[in-house]
């Protein structure tokens, strides 16, 4: 290795060891900060919470309250959610591919739900499906799923119009090219709605389990806005923090393991 | 000389929201086994829209289209269209995939062309690992491996810098006189069309028409680039221009 390159990445391990140590530095500060305002009284514990406070709770949550419990079940629902979106997505986004007229005739319809802001369906939704699951998981559904079909839709049709030129001059008919030119040609499309896909459904999810719900961090927030204890809310906000961190990090890692 | 293809008064009209758009007035054309025909024309006059119909992919026109039996056609564009998910062999493969071709004739045949033009450590490689220059040249061969009894090319070389054109020109031009293939050419660049065609259909304007047609003759023709060389080119060349009428402004 050269003098220069050694230097370069040497360099660049300098900035990346740096960035880290700021990022720590934030975190490390806020919560000291928070934890100072709230123990000396300037900011009320009992609306603020505070970070020691919330630890405590989480380790009580997890004691006392089946916390585990609660994150699978959140979890379980979003991959419910997520594999669902993606599937249905896809398979929609293609019946739409294959009959240009349908996306044609379909397109308003799917511009306004994808507009509606989905929560006002909530109230419907547990009056036709019940309150259980199945709502949580379809108000997750009407949340991920419109987006899908559009991305992957998308995706589809800006397939090189050159390259269907090609697959035709060798007689193929509309099946080989689906299946041989635009769906591998939409690989990259696909795979990249699924960041945006996983971290719709989780939104989806905590929207159903503040509707219905006996279990789930959503539950968990909304139990304790109920009692008005500001430490369980405070700790379930956390926990979804991290959640939707390690799902948004998975699916990271697949996307990058997938385009290789 | 065995006639492959006829077209007798060939006329194309695009409807659109914006009105009609005549691409095609008229035109005629006949092309025999062995011939390397080019069409020149300016940008936008018809020319591809000429290739799509002959290639039998767009059956909506008007007049006569007559051509010999089970005639088969393989197309070469301007981007080499490699599917980059593919590797270089599976893109050569392609057009056999597609018609479920299994003969391992053809098969023996796309490893040869690919010895022959050095891309034979490259079989396994995808297309991002290749220059443009290579990828056209596994296009080429992607073209070939079929075996079509006509090429149809839609300015096959316009995407690449002036020098790699050059070589790459010889490379098809080497190739189709060997696998003796009849071609037909769409290009804008007249000192490509004399110096690989046999025989040079000039287009006017859109909607096209055939302005004039020549028989090309160099002496001591061997190859595109002497071809280039050889006296009477710069004939042809200035009789083409103006045939083409480009008006700079
Ligand atoms: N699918 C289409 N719909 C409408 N107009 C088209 C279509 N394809 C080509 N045209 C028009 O027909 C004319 C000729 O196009 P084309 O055959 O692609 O020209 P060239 O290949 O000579 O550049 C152009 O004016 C172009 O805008
Ligand atoms: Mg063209």
């Amino acid at each position: 290795m050269s003098p220069n390159q050694k230097k370069y990445l040497n360099k660049k391990k300098k900035e990346k060891i740096l960035v880290i140590f700021f990022q720590i530095s934030i975190i490390v500060f806020l919560i000291g900060i928070w934890e100072f305002l709230a123990t000396k009284g300037y900011i009320n514990e009992f609306i603020f919470s505070k970070p020691s406070n919330i630890l405590k709770t989480i380790i009580n949550l997890y004691k006392n309250f089946n916390l585990i419990n609660h994150i699978f079940t959140t979890l379980y629902e979003v991959i419910i959610a997520f594999v669902l979106g993606i599937f249905l997505g896809f398979l929609i986004a293609l019946l739409l591919y294959s009959f240009k007229l349908l996306a044609k005739i379909i397109e308003p319809f799917l511009t306004m739900l994808n507009s509606l802001p989905k929560v006002a369906l909530g109230p419907i939704i547990i009056i036709w499906v019940g309150a259980n699951l199945k709502s949580i998981i379809v108000m997750a559904l009407l949340i991920n799923l419109i987006i899908s079909i559009i991305t992957i839709y998308n995706g589809f049709i800006q397939t090189d119009k050159n390259k269907i030129k090609l697959l035709e001059s060798f007689n193929a008919n509309k099946l080989d090219i689906i299946k041989k030119l635009v769906i591998p040609n939409s690989l990259v499309t696909i795979i990249s709605s699924l960041k945006l896909n996983i971290s719709m459904s989780l939104i989806g999810v905590i929207m159903g389990e503040f509707l219905v719900s006996k279990s789930g961090i959503g539950y968990l927030i909304i139990y304790g806005t109920q009692i008005f204890n500001l430490n369980i809310v405070m700790s379930g906000v956390i926990i979804l923090i991290i959640i939707s961190y390690i799902l948004y990090k998975i699916i990271s890692i697949i996307e990058n393991k997938l385009l290789k | 000389m065995n006639k492959l293809l006829e077209i007798r008064n060939l006329s194309k009209s695009y409807n659109t929201l914006d009105g009609e758009i005549k691409a095609i007035d008229n035109i005629n054309l006949d092309v025999y086994e062995g011939d390397f025909i080019a069409i020149v024309g300016t940008s936008g006059c018809g020319k591809s829209s000429l290739l799509n119909i002959l290639a039998g992919l767009d059956n909506n026109f008007e007049g006569i289209y007559k051509f010999k039996k089970d005639i088969t056609f393989s197309y070469m564009l301007q981007t080499d269209c490699l599917f980059n998910w593919l590797n270089i062999f599976d893109n050569c493969k392609i057009g056999l995939d597609i018609k479920k071709d299994k003969d391992p004739k053809k098969i023996d045949k796309i490893n040869e062309l690919l010895k022959i033009y050095n891309l034979e450590e490259f079989k396994n490689k995808k297309p991002s690992s290749l220059s443009g220059g290579m990828k056209q040249r596994v296009a080429l061969i992607r073209t070939l491996a079929t075996n079509p009894d006509i090429l149809l090319l839609d300015e096959p070389f316009s995407a690449l810098d002036y020098q790699t054109r050059l070589a790459i020109s010889n490379d098809v031009y080497k190739m189709i006189k060997k696998e003796k293939k009849t071609v037909i050419m769409v290009t804008h660049d007249i000192s490509e069309a004399i110096s690989l065609a046999n025989k040079i259909i000039v287009l006017s304007k859109r909607p096209c028409t055939v302005k004039n047609i020549y028989e090309v003759k160099l002496t001591g023709a061997t190859n595109p680039i002497e071809n280039r060389k050889a006296k009477e080119f710069s004939t042809y060349y200035e009789t083409i221009w103006k045939d083409l009428d480009v008006n700079v402004t």
